[in-house]
């Protein structure tokens, strides 16, 4: 009989942190063996756990953690086609494919997540404005419905389940295998354009102006600076490096110095981070990065800085923190001005806040990006958190803007739904595949997507 | 292409990475291994007796580090079969064989070891029988070649004796002896044997037990660790490495007082 452990478990910001029977599987066949047990009334998988909120978390239920079946299975060395079990991470490809001259088609921030949870969370990185999301850059995923069988899946076949569970949040199947298409690159090396802007207007400007001119485009937002400097900001645009280009200081092409990793032992007093420590840092990040072109830095520190430091979330306290993504249309800019003075009226700080333009969303049902703008802030827990959160919810349902499954921890059904029109297609394809209901998370239960109560 | 046959099959000793054989290579900590050593360019010959997960793991190998995996089935309880296994092992390293990892073993309850006499049978035909078995077998031919080495993952369980698992505990501590010696004897041929003792390590063994973080070591940092050793010849290595203090301090505590504790 497959073994779990009562475990309380949380996403990446440390709240909610509830009570599930975590599973473990390390062989192929063995998440079948848990699903068919039928032990628990429902189950989730879980990957790395770097989402934030309670999207692969699961009281009153079991999670099955996937990180054991992390086989690579084929890789086509002229198409940079990957093929390998879904609890491979971001971090063991670029190890394997960097040297050989092959990048992630698509990264989120950190690369401490595995394929699976990139697919089912539709993630996005810097060039989404180019590039899409990581589900458009998959050429095919096989499933474990919960009724047992294994079902290929592509843009191509059974291409209404392909785009259900890209995005789909763990809750059409398990994803056993994904194959991916990698990009070519020649250097491990990017170059970076920096651009100070004085406020939200001027960011919003030069971000229109010069994206189409950048692979990579984000902005570093200070949330505490207000009235005519509202929206302070740091642009950085990069683009990778020909090895052709790249001084020859830097050595081998595709190999990057080995960096040692920092580690935040045990949560720190949460007082340290207060709007007085935020502002002062915030003020420090504008200071130290003037405008200047063609900064060169290799992947690791430009795409993943705070992967160098090992629980990093532990910053925030025990109580943890809630990260907060919205994305508002074009149309909905207004929006998002209003969320800023929302946050930087509240007083409660962020001490990371990004900007950033999104390019069209992909199919994916519950696929989060839209064409516009998106705005990522965490918010350190404290009392009035969840009606701070749902009033900001509010404000952006009412700007046609919406928010990231990935990030979610507050999200009500009436306000999600309005978000995501094409919840009703999602319901109707999840009844085909999970007639007896066996996928299921507190998310999915919280935002109305799964009937039943949040917590048992 | 056939003279480049001939010519690898009467290569005498190479010079760069052979081959290194992983025997139960479905355990985490043996496949952390056998990667560690195809990261430094070794061939692989990886066996266990789960031939479908043998052969996932092969492949992830092959994938990932561009070196040459074969996938082998192999029954530790079987033992009239190891001398052909242990032959095919030769034959298929043709020549650049470079060592082998015992990474298989058996563990079940305590509990359930006492109560049930095949249980605690097997534990001992898997970790000690089979063991002895099959690193006789390799041992006859490393001493002919004269190079060579065995891994052997026994467990810090060996050290001492106690209520929550001696059974499984009896057959490592047979397992640390049974290389001791061999060790001792393969000396004068130049072939090393270094014995493992891991304490915490994250495996099925130790999944879900309420352990201290810190006190455990993922399966790559135990794998990295082993190679280090082996490369450095030690004889016995605790991993992480601390355990042999905490073996120490376990093992220096007087039996009369022992046999009144809980541990």
């Amino acid at each position: 009989m497959p073994a779990h452990v009562k475990q309380k478990i949380a996403g990446w910001g440390g709240w909610p942190r509830v009570e599930c029977a975590v599973f473990r599987p390390e062989k192929r066949r063995g998440i079948a063996d848990v699903l068919a047990n039928g032990e628990q009334p429902h189950y989730i998988a879980r990957g790395l756990g770097r989402s934030y909120g309670d999207v692969a978390v699961n009281p009153g239920g079991g999670v099955i953690n996937t990180t054991r079946l992390n086989r690579m299975i084929a890789f086509d060395e002229n198409a940079g086609v990957l093929e390998c079990e879904a609890g491979v991470s971001l971090e063991e490809i670029l190890e394997t494919f960097v040297p050989r001259g092959w990048f992630l088609p698509v990264t989120p921030g950190t690369k401490f997540v595995t394929v699976g949870g990139a697919i089912a969370n539709d993630v996005h990185g810097k060039n989404h404005h180019i590039d899409g999301t990581f589900g458009e850059h998959v050429d095919r995923i096989t499933l474990l419905t919960p009724t047992g069988s294994i079902i290929t899946c592509s843009p191509k076949q059974n291409e209404d389940v392909f785009w259900a569970t890209v995005g789909g949040i763990g809750l059409t199947g398990i994803i056993l295998t994904a194959t991916i298409r990698l990009q070519r690159i020649t250097s491990a090396y990017i170059k970076v354009d920096y651009r100070q802007c004085t406020n939200l207007d001027a960011l919003l400007a030069a971000i229109r102006e010069t994206d189409d001119k950048y692979k990579y485009s984000v902005a570093w937002v200070d949330c505490i600076a207000k009235g005519a400097k509202l929206g302070r900001s740091v642009l950085m645009s990069g683009d990778h490096v020909a090895a052709n280009e790249l001084p020859s200081q830097y050595g081998h092409a595709l190999s990057i110095p080995h960096k040692s990793k920092k580690n935040v032992p045990f949560n720190l007093p949460g007082f340290l981070l207060n709007p007085l420590s935020i502002g002062a840092f915030n003020k420090l990040f504008y200071a130290v990065h003037p405008s200047k072109q063609g900064q060169i830095t290799d992947y690791d520190k430009y795409f993943y800085p705070l992967d160098a430091i090992h629980n990093w979330n532990r910053g925030y306290g025990k109580n943890g923190f809630a990260q907060y993504q919205a994305t508002f249309p074009h149309d909905g800019v207004e929006g998002l001005v209003k969320l800023l003075e929302k946050l930087s009226a509240s007083g409660r700080a962020s001490f990371l806040a990004v900007l950033k333009r999104m390019g069209p969303g992909s199919k994916g049902l519950l696929s989060h990006p839209i064409d516009g703008w998106t705005l990522t802030l965490d918010i350190p827990v404290k009392d009035g958190i969840v009606q701070f959160l749902n009033e900001s919810d509010e404000l952006v349902a009412q700007y046609n803007g919406r928010l990231y499954t990935a990030k979610d921890s507050c999200t009500r059904p009436e306000v999600f739904a309005a978000m995501y029109p094409r919840i009703k297609e999602f319901k109707a394809i999840k009844a085909k595949l999970d007639p007896a209901g066996k996928l299921s998370s507190r998310l999915a239960r919280r935002c109305g997507i799964v009937e039943g109560p949040v917590e048992p | 292409m056939s003279n480049s046959v001939a010519i690898a099959a009467t290569a005498a000793p190479v010079s760069g990475p052979g081959t290194v054989i992983v025997i139960g290579v479905t355990s985490a900590i043996a496949r952390a291994l056998a990667g560690e050593f195809a990261k430094h360019g070794h061939d692989l010959i990886v066996a266990s007796r789960d031939i479908e997960e043998t052969n996932a793991i092969a492949t992830d190998l092959s994938v990932r580090h561009n070196v040459k995996v074969i996938s082998k089935y192999f029954e530790a309880e079987i033992f009239g079969t190891h001398a052909t296994f242990v032959d095919e092992c030769i034959r298929d390293a043709n020549g650049s064989l470079d060592g082998v990892v015992i990474g298989f073993g058996f563990m079940d309850e305590q509990s359930v070891a006492e109560a049930k006499f095949e249980v605690a049978r097997r534990t001992i035909d898997v970790n000690v029988t089979a063991t002895i078995s099959v690193c006789e077998k390799f041992a006859t031919q490393f001493e002919t070649t004269r190079r060579g080495f065995i891994i052997g993952i026994s467990s810090v369980a060996g050290d001492r004796g106690r209520q929550t698992n001696y059974i499984y505990g009896a057959s490592k501590a047979a397992m640390t002896t049974y290389l001791q010696g061999l060790r001792n004897r393969l000396f004068k041929s130049g072939v090393h044997v270094l014995t493992v003792k891991p304490g915490f390590v994250d495996t099925k063994m130790t999944f879900g037990l309420p352990l201290p973080g810190p006190l455990v070591a993922t399966p790559e940092a135990a794998a990295r660790a082993i190679y280090n050793a082996n490369e450095a010849k030690k004889n016995t290595a605790y991993v992480p490495w601390f355990w042999r203090y905490i073996m120490l301090i376990i093992g220096s505590i007087p039996e009369f007082q022992f046999k009144k504790m809980k541990l």
